[in-house]
């Protein structure tokens, strides 16, 4: 059985607070003063001052060698700080580390570049200091200067580059390592979004053809989602949970947006909305049966079944409008579905008070996963709405249980729709039985 | 799928003990050792007017305003020697010992954004240094026998071809003991600027007065009897003098001085190196 590849043991960090390392010999001499100075007060009059932080708090975990691991958490999750530890940058207040692979990090594109040296130079340099010899770097050289796209300005000062062709070529000498493990840390939020897709490419070809270990930080649940066997969730300087990455996912997002269970009445009053007013919607429920009160599955939304949404929209004044809209969203925001009244052509007509909808589809055309819920009432086209929440809460959609899960594809898309893939029978000259 | 040819094993954990090289680090990274001497070395001169000739018109306008202030003006004693090869032969060793150690005892602060970004071993840094000034050494030794060949053809002074080319053998042994001394107060002071910012300010004022405890504008001989000590402990002054003797016949100090400032230089190297790669591992959350 092969061995992890990072094993990590119990390993804390602490910062201490304050004035760190810009101090000069009088505000040392000062802060002992002060020091004395409270030791000598009676108890109670002391002030308080925080003097440490734990950034990172008993982690542990192991990743075998060929995984992706995503590492995600909020800003201040002590994401950063663990990836300086791996990178050897900074050592860990307590526990231990173990690697047994050469470990190259990209922490910051560019890192090393000397202004005044060319492209072609830096090149050599900033590899270097990423730790390939000289002869790995020659070897690679026409590949690293192909995906960087700057070969026509490599005897050019690097400093007449644009920010561009720097984080371009940047990450070209970066991705061309030939570490074991290889740790990623945001810096695909450098760079447009061409830039950006080339380099997923690029660390996905490494993960399949190379069988690299890749650690990867990023924010981008669609990127995480894609890229990464495995994910990591830290928050706070812990790690929460570490498991296959559509399971982290989930967990992230509910922690942030609000997941709600279905069955249960979700109160729609208190959330940000914009529109004119006249009608609001006051609650909602979905669930998956038509029974109001199911049995303890009617928990679950599955992929390709029904799904019910109880919808109670209080109006101030009676009138008619064309659209109410129930929306789904992926989690970064692409619109999926969007029930509308308008495309079936009911016109909603609304009463004074308490108004109650139903919306029903046979076939919930999604994948399991996490989805966002807006809602939408319009009165008449081009108008403003009357009451518009974009993203109101998420809802979770599981596999029907049946589902043999080891089958499904690593990566499969939002939408399912039923299919089939066959060969063609040549002498046949149609789809072979 | 990589295989690893032979089983890698790094762990990391705090507190570590002090007497730890990273041999293997610094071979592995010879490659980058070598290519920031060459980044060291050019931009020093990047897009200057002279370029690399700077080498040579900074240490000669030195000796010229040494020779006219020191020699003429005050009268200081050249050992029998012309003064602008007094004065040349003592700059160039005296440069690069001060030269290493003001541009190693800032490393931390002056390297941080790149420690705080990359892994690699830190003292590859300060040793690059201490390996481009060796370029800058050679050229001001260059100078400085072609000065010598001008005076010794004008006929001013008398000095044989055999202890030249001895000099030449000798030289690397100096500059390498230079070297130590320099890279050792460079290192530790390292480790201290890392924290207390204002004493590198101190850097500058520590060099100018060890310049002076140094036989640089003076020979040894002359000095009082009862200020001697400064130069019998300087570890530098048996150095410069045996850089002086051994191109133009000028006296030196006791072999035990130079033993003593032999020894001191490979404990002190020892000394700051340690130090230095202590500081390393957790220089990123100070500095």
């Amino acid at each position: 059985m092969a061995q992890p590849i990072i094993s990590i043991h119990n390993v804390s960090k602490q910062y201490r607070l304050g004035k760190i390392g810009m101090s000069s010999l009088r505000d040392e001499l000062q802060r002992w003063w002060e020091r004395r100075r409270e030791a000598a007060m009676p108890p109670g009059m002391k002030p308080e001052r925080p003097q440490n932080f734990w950034a990172l708090r008993d982690v542990s975990f192991e990743v075998e060698p060929g995984q992706v691991v995503g590492l995600i958490g909020r800003n201040g999750a002590g994401k950063s700080t663990l990836l300086k530890i791996l990178s050897r940058i900074t050592e860990p207040s307590k526990g231990e580390i173990h690697l047994r692979g050469r470990l190259a990090s990209l922490l910051e594109v560019g890192t090393g570049f000397h202004p005044e040296l060319s492209g072609r130079e830096n090149i050599f340099l900033n590899g270097a200091v990423l730790g390939m010899t000289k002869a790995e770097i020659r070897r690679k050289f026409d590949e690293i200067v192909e995906f960087s796209e700057v070969a026509k300005f490599l005897d050019t000062p690097v400093k007449r580059y644009s920010s561009g062709m720097y984080v371009r070529l940047a990450f070209a000498i970066a991705a061309h390592l030939e570490p074991e493990i290889l740790i990623v840390d945001e810096v695909l939020a450098v760079g447009d979004a061409e830039f950006q897709r080339k380099c997923i490419a690029k660390m996905e070809s490494l993960r399949k053809t190379e069988g690299r270990t890749i650690l990867f930080v990023s924010h981008n649940a669609e990127v995480v989602s894609r890229l990464c066997t495995h994910c990591v969730f830290m928050e706070r300087g812990q790690v929460k949970s570490f498991g296959p990455t559509a399971e982290i996912i989930a967990q992230y997002h509910g922690h942030k947006h609000g997941l709600r269970r279905p069955g249960e009445w979700i109160e729609l009053n208190t959330l940000p909305r914009t529109g004119t007013g006249r009608a609001t919607f006051h609650r909602v429920r979905f669930r998956n049966s038509s029974a109001a009160n199911g049995s303890s599955d009617a928990q679950k939304i599955y992929s390709h079944s029904r799904l019910n949404v109880d919808l109670e929209v209080m109006a101030n004044e009676a009138f008619t409008a064309h659209s109410l809209a129930v929306t789904i969203f992926s989690p970064s925001g692409i619109k999926l579905m969007n029930y509308d009244t308008v495309s079936t052509g009911d016109l909603v007509r609304l009463r004074p008070g308490l108004n109650r909808f139903q919306l029903h589809t046979d076939e919930l055309p999604l994948n399991a996963g996490n989805y966002t819920v807006g809602f939408w009432l319009e009165s008449h086209r081009g108008a403003p709405p009357v009451d518009w929440i974009e993203s109101a809460f998420q809802i979770e959609v599981s596999s029907p249980p049946d589902t043999d899960v080891w089958k499904k594809p690593l990566s499969d898309g939002h939408v399912v729709s039923s299919f089939q893939l066959r060969p063609v029978d040549e002498s046949l000259g149609q789809l072979a039985s | 799928m990589s295989t690893l040819t032979r089983s890698y094993h790094v762990v990391i954990k705090p507190h570590q003990k002090w007497l730890y090289f990273d041999w293997r680090g610094l071979v592995q990274y010879r490659d980058l050792l070598f290519l920031l001497v060459r980044r060291d070395f050019i931009s020093r001169y990047k897009q200057t007017v002279l370029g690399p000739a700077w080498f040579i018109v900074s240490p000669v306008i030195t000796t010229l305003v040494y020779t006219v202030i020191f020699s003429r003006a005050l009268g200081i004693s050249t050992a029998g020697v012309p003064p602008v090869l007094f004065y040349l032969s003592g700059l160039m060793g005296w440069t690069y010992f001060s030269t290493v150690i003001s541009t190693t005892a800032t490393t931390f602060t002056a390297s941080a954004n790149l420690f705080g970004k990359v892994y690699f071993p830190r003292v590859v840094v300060p040793f690059a240094l201490g390996m481009s000034h060796c370029i800058t050494f050679a050229i001001q030794l260059t100078t400085f026998l072609v000065v010598l060949t001008m005076h010794e053809f004008s006929g001013r002074v008398d000095i044989s071809l055999e202890n030249v080319i001895a000099g030449l053998a000798l030289t690397p042994f100096l500059l390498l003991h230079l070297a130590l001394l320099g890279l050792g107060v460079g290192l530790t002071l390292s480790s201290v600027t890392a924290k207390y910012r204002d004493i590198q300010h101190l850097v500058p004022t520590l060099i100018n007065l060890w310049m002076f405890a140094s036989p640089v504008i003076y020979p040894t001989r002359r000095v009082p009897e009862n200020l001697a000590w400064i130069t019998e402990l300087n570890p530098v002054a048996p150095v410069i003098e045996a850089f002086r003797h051994l191109y133009l016949g000028t006296p030196t100090m006791s072999l035990s001085a130079y033993a003593g400032s032999a020894l001191f230089a490979v404990l002190l190297f020892t000394f700051g190196v340690l130090s230095f790669q202590r500081t390393a591992r957790t220089v990123a959350d100070i500095v």
